[in-house]
């Protein structure tokens, strides 16, 4: 088997036991990188030279005798969301084309930390605002499975980058379903770890009580491997949670759900999911009984008005957050010639900076936030943010994890959804509650839609810092579809 | 009756600093009234006596040492400006002139 079709947690004991070397490793990735780009597009910067530097010094601290990590000389594609002073930072927007940030944001630092070798940055929708990847300021990134389809978003470079075997792990960040959305729609493993979990120094803003970082891989433990990786406390993030990482490997490598009560919640399913969809989950649900698990159908009812939430609170925190592109201190600046104001050029280069989704929530944030609709729009979401933390509570009180599909529909056709905010945001139906409650969940493959051949997405909800259980329940899941499919989904997609 | 006017939108769109054309105003008042249309249902919830969560975590306050720690260098903070000017941001003007 080549190099690229390998697991991380293979390379990382190739690498360590010297059948191969870290630099041999990205050389094969860049190749493919190389070969595939111009179909898939994934990457928005990749730059062979340092990428090797990296590889390099891989191979020197393991010649002297370092002891390194499960994932030392493994290659990871980087969502291009997080600061990297080697390389171009941009947040999938104009208004940061080319800007070169000061310091590594703490997950980067982390990743050469524990000596993984960074391929390049992935395409993201603007600011992480999307679900689709066509909203990025420099072009559409394609679904490995069908070109004509969208990656998912916002995190949909490095989704596709992982299942077009360009990296076999990948960054991402979840504020609304980011991270789970793309890995379902791309038939690859995808996780939100519990927010706080996962730093957020050197992510750049969309929406602060919701952003977290987290990974995506091929299999269930590469995903854990990557989790503890970069997660755990850091005093540079004020919301970071002073606890220790929950042991999602070792769930991973368990992978036993015997006896573990499931519950499906009851909201999620009906109308607007594609058949094929709800098909595969519910196997999912039988297989999973079939492994010993209890499960039942759990209810609850302020699901059905997160989406409304999430899209008073996310577009508050955004206008907040991107209040900071003023053109003054960094990135673009547009009609300073000396007869305009500082307040003018501002306006200048925020309309030629930004996309329209940004600009559409920037104005959604500004409203919901103004004086006389504040209570009634971002007061109000608040509160119903309240009442769906209690609904996981009292959920949590009977089963250990909630299951429900990733995502209503498969991958849709590029530009259906294009300029129809309201049709895209319901691809997030389903991850919003546990980004509003702070919670960890997990997508994982669970089978091909029989419409249209394209992967589906099983969400595993876990209570805060259950980490552990999102990874025990997908690696049984993942155990069990693997041995009745004889391979991994990927195996399924066609080649590119 | 429609949730936003673009005169509304025109409002808030200078309000959060974007110069906005005609057509551009024109398109996102139609759709900020579809997705306000959508987002007011938070309403129809009855929370009156819930209280409202800005955030998942219960944390306040984290504090740490008030120790003076290296910062970033005047080079590497200007590094990415769009103008520099005598080791500091070049801005334009920002109080009014009397012509």
């Amino acid at each position: 088997m080549s190099l690229i079709h390998k697991t991380a947690a293979e390379l990382g004991a190739l690498i360590a036991s010297g059948e191969t070397s870290a630099v041999e490793v990205a050389q094969a990735h860049l190749d493919r990188i190389a070969a595939v780009e111009p179909q898939v597009n994934a990457f928005l910067h990749v730059d062979a030279e340092t990428t090797l530097a990296q590889a390099r010094r891989v191979d020197e601290r393991r010649a002297a005798g370092e002891e390194l990590g499960p994932l030392a000389g493994v290659p990871i594609a980087h969502k291009d969301v997080f600061t990297t002073t080697d390389m171009p930072t941009t947040a999938g927007s104009k208004i940061l084309e080319g800007w070169r940030p000061p310091y590594d944001a703490t997950v980067t630092r982390r990743l050469r930390e524990a000596g993984l070798v960074i391929l390049g940055k992935t395409n993201l929708d603007e600011f992480a605002m999307g679900s689709s990847t066509e909203n990025s300021a420099y072009g559409v990134t394609r679904n490995p499975w069908d070109l004509s389809r969208i990656p998912g978003g916002s995190s949909g470079g490095s989704s596709a980058a992982v299942a077009a075997y360009e990296a076999p792990l990948s960054t991402g960040t979840d504020t609304g379903g980011s991270i789970r959305q793309p890995a379902a729609v791309t038939g690859i493993v995808g996780m939100k770890p519990t927010y706080g979990g996962s730093s957020r120094y050197g992510l750049i803003a969309f929406a602060s009580s919701l952003d977290t970082p987290g990974p995506f891989a091929r299999t269930v433990l590469d995903a854990a491997l990557l989790h503890e990786a970069f997660s755990g406390h850091d005093a540079l993030d004020s919301t970071s949670i002073d606890a220790a990482v929950p042991r999602v490997a070792e769930a991973a490598r368990e992978g036993d759900v015997a006896g573990l009560r499931i519950g499906v919640v009851k909201e999620f399913g009906g109308d607007g999911y594609q058949p094929g969809v709800l098909a595969r989950f519910r196997e999912t649900v039988e297989l999973l009984e079939s492994l010993g698990a209890k499960v039942v159908e759990v209810s609850c009812p302020s699901f059905t008005t997160a989406l409304p939430a999430y899209y008073l609170i996310a577009p508050s925190e955004c206008s907040s957050n991107l209040a900071r592109f003023d053109a003054m201190r960094y990135g673009l600046r547009v009609g300073d010639d000396g007869t305009r104001s500082a307040e003018e050029v501002m306006a200048l280069t925020r309309a030629q900076g930004f996309g329209p989704e940004v600009k559409r929530r920037i104005i959604l944030g500004t409203y919901a936030l103004s004086s006389g609709y504040y209570d009634a729009y971002y007061g109000q979401a608040q509160k119903v943010r309240t009442l769906i933390a209690r609904d996981f509570e009292a959920a949590f009180h009977q089963v250990d994890v909630l299951i429900s599909p990733t995502t209503p529909t498969t991958a849709f056709p590029i530009g259906e959804r294009a300029d129809d905010p309201m049709a895209m945001y319901l691809a997030d139906l389903c991850t919003i509650p546990t980004n509003l409650a702070g919670n960890a969940a997990i997508s994982v493959p669970c089978g091909l839609a029989d419409e249209d051949g394209l992967p589906v997405g099983l969400q595993i909800m876990a209570p805060v810092l259950g980490d552990d259980r999102c990874y025990r329940v997908g690696a049984a899941v993942e155990r069990a579809l693997t041995d009745r499919w004889g391979g991994g989904l990927l195996a399924k997609a066609p080649a590119l | 009756m429609s949730a936003i006017t673009r005169d509304e939108v025109a409002h808030l769109a200078r309000l959060s600093r974007l110069a906005l054309s005609d057509e551009e105003l024109d398109h996102f008042a139609a759709q900020l009234d579809v997705i306000i249309g959508a987002v007011a249902r938070v309403a129809e919830v009855a929370a009156d006596d819930i209280p409202p969560s800005s955030h998942a975590l219960p944390l306040t306050n984290v504090y740490r040492p008030d120790e003076v720690r290296p910062g970033l260098t005047p080079e590497a903070a200007l590094s990415g400006a769009p103008a520099v000017e005598e080791n500091r941001f070049r801005v334009p003007r920002i109080l009014g002139e009397e012509a």
